[in-house]
């Protein structure tokens, strides 16, 4: 039943690996982009905060296809941004990275922004009377906090986030879920094997994201 | 209530020193609303160098609010602060000056939940003063071994009790060097047998000439260790004198009515 997978003819491993790096390179960029989000939506300048709620809701709310497609079509095929890729695998490849740093960012800052509200606000009064700046406050106090009690809904979005990495397959980036479509052509005798096949792959990937985050929250919980 | 007639009534200072390098804390017609609360109403204090004040009155009163104000943790409506000759700045890095020489001690504590309790006295010091790490640690111990919690410098705060995270707090803000100290009900959240640890500490740097403003319900205190204390009532001082005046004859009736209640029992 299984056969096919020793035929040599498919390159499982190396398709999850691209699937595991753009889980990883999108994990670590909305992390990034998330906790900035994050930042401008508690900041006092007005401005920032209109235009985190503002890009939040409106990215958030968007189908991820469409998120992605559009880096695609806008970005390349429009603009001719490529961001400094040639072969068109790259190309899909950085551009969906893209585009899952731009929509898990909305995730990743809602779920630290549900972190932040769990530190008492004394905590902020306190740093603010030592004299540190509204950008200390945040770095030094409120973040740190913030984001161990975030943990456990941070540990989802980075699961929803190596899932939602199929979604690269619209606009050609070699990953796991591109190699599924070309095997379920190829071996529709086999096509439950296929699907088995690709379920274990993304276990493997998410499971111990889960375990590791589950165990995590546990370790980091900042005690009151 | 001008800061004229307040500063009169005050028993410390130099004669011969100029007024205006005296008066470390001034508030002048001070409002405050809290929607339609008017929280503060015409606040004029003075608060010299070297005084400690002691700002009691029932609840709701606005004396938190009034201690808040000081470094403006609460905006005001109207009126201006000034803290050593220099007015209050709204925000930014200016404000964040000020506050750095302002200590502040809350209710609840407020220690840094994620840091140890070393770290908690010296974060200040690193990040504000930029202190080198060496000197900041070595000021830090010796500031809670002066407030007697020495041994649990590399605890977290919540494996400390009350009193000792409380004198954890006070080292906290001593460790800016402040001009002032500025204390919001500091035993209020305490559990009875805490509450002398606590003020035996304030005692000791209210002797050692801190400047110090403090809204408590602990009579005691405002009694040994106070010059001048201020009662609070419906956001108005009502009245102000010194211990033993104001606790022996006080001249207003709300005054007699608050201490009837809380001193007969």
């Amino acid at each position: 039943m299984f056969d096919f997978l020793d035929s040599g003819q498919y390159d499982l491993l190396g398709a999850f690996w691209v699937t595991a790096k753009l889980a990883l390179y999108s994990a670590i960029g909305s992390l990034i982009w998330g906790t900035a989000l994050a930042a401008m939506r508690v900041s006092p300048v007005p401005l920032m905060r209109g235009f985190g709620t503002t890009y939040v809701n409106l990215v958030r709310n968007t189908p991820l296809t469409v998120v992605i497609v559009a880096c695609s079509f806008g970005l390349d095929q429009t603009l001719g941004i490529t961001l400094g890729a040639d072969r068109s695998e790259d190309i899909g490849f950085r551009l969906a990275i893209l585009g899952l740093i731009a929509y898990t960012g909305t995730f990743v800052c809602e779920a630290l922004r549900s972190g932040i509200n769990t530190v008492p606000a004394g905590q902020a009064e306190a740093a603010r009377a030592l004299g540190l700046s509204f950008f200390q406050v945040l770095t030094l106090v409120v973040l740190p906090q913030a984001f161990r009690a975030a943990v456990a809904p941070l540990a989802n979005v980075l699961i929803a986030l190596t899932k939602n990495t199929t979604v690269a397959a619209a606009i050609g980036a070699a990953e796991a879920a591109l190699l599924m479509r070309e095997m379920i052509e190829n071996e529709a005798d086999a096509l439950f094997a296929v699907f088995a096949v690709f379920a274990f792959g993304f276990i493997v990937l998410t499971l111990p994201t889960g375990l590791f985050f589950g165990w995590a929250a546990k370790r980091l919980a900042v005690k009151r | 209530m001008s800061g004229e007639s307040v500063s009169k009534s005050v028993p410390r200072g130099p004669e011969d020193t100029p007024r205006a390098t005296d008066d470390l804390v001034v508030l002048s017609g001070v409002n405050k609303h809290f929607g339609a609360l008017h929280v503060l109403q015409d606040i004029d204090l003075t608060i010299s160098r070297g005084e400690v004040v002691v700002v009691i009155g029932p609840s709701g009163s606005g004396k938190s609010t009034l201690c808040r104000t000081i470094n403006r943790l609460e905006s005001v409506d109207s009126g201006t602060i000034t803290i050593d000759g220099k007015p209050l700045p709204a925000e930014g890095r200016e404000l964040a000056r000020l506050r750095s020489d302002v200590g502040m001690v809350f209710q609840s504590f407020n220690l840094f939940a994620h840091k140890t309790v070393l770290e908690n006295v010296m974060l200040g010091q690193i990040k504000v003063r930029k202190t080198e790490k060496k000197a900041a640690e070595e000021k830090a111990r010796a500031l809670l071994d002066r407030v007697g919690v020495g041994t649990q410098a590399d605890k977290y705060p919540a494996q400390l009790s009350g009193g000792q995270q409380q004198r954890v707090a006070i080292a906290r803000a001593l460790a800016m060097g402040p001009k002032v100290m500025l204390f919001d009900e500091p035993t209020s959240a305490l559990d009875p047998e805490m509450i002398n640890e606590v003020l035996e500490v304030m005692q000791q740097l209210a002797r050692d000439g801190m400047t110090m403003v403090v809204v408590t319900h602990e009579m005691g205190f405002a009694r040994s260790a106070a010059n001048r204390v201020v009662f609070m009532a419906d956001g108005r001082i009502v009245e102000q004198a010194t211990p033993e005046e104001f606790f022996s004859n006080p001249r207003s009736d709300r005054a007699k009515d608050f201490l009837s209640k809380i001193l007969h029992h």
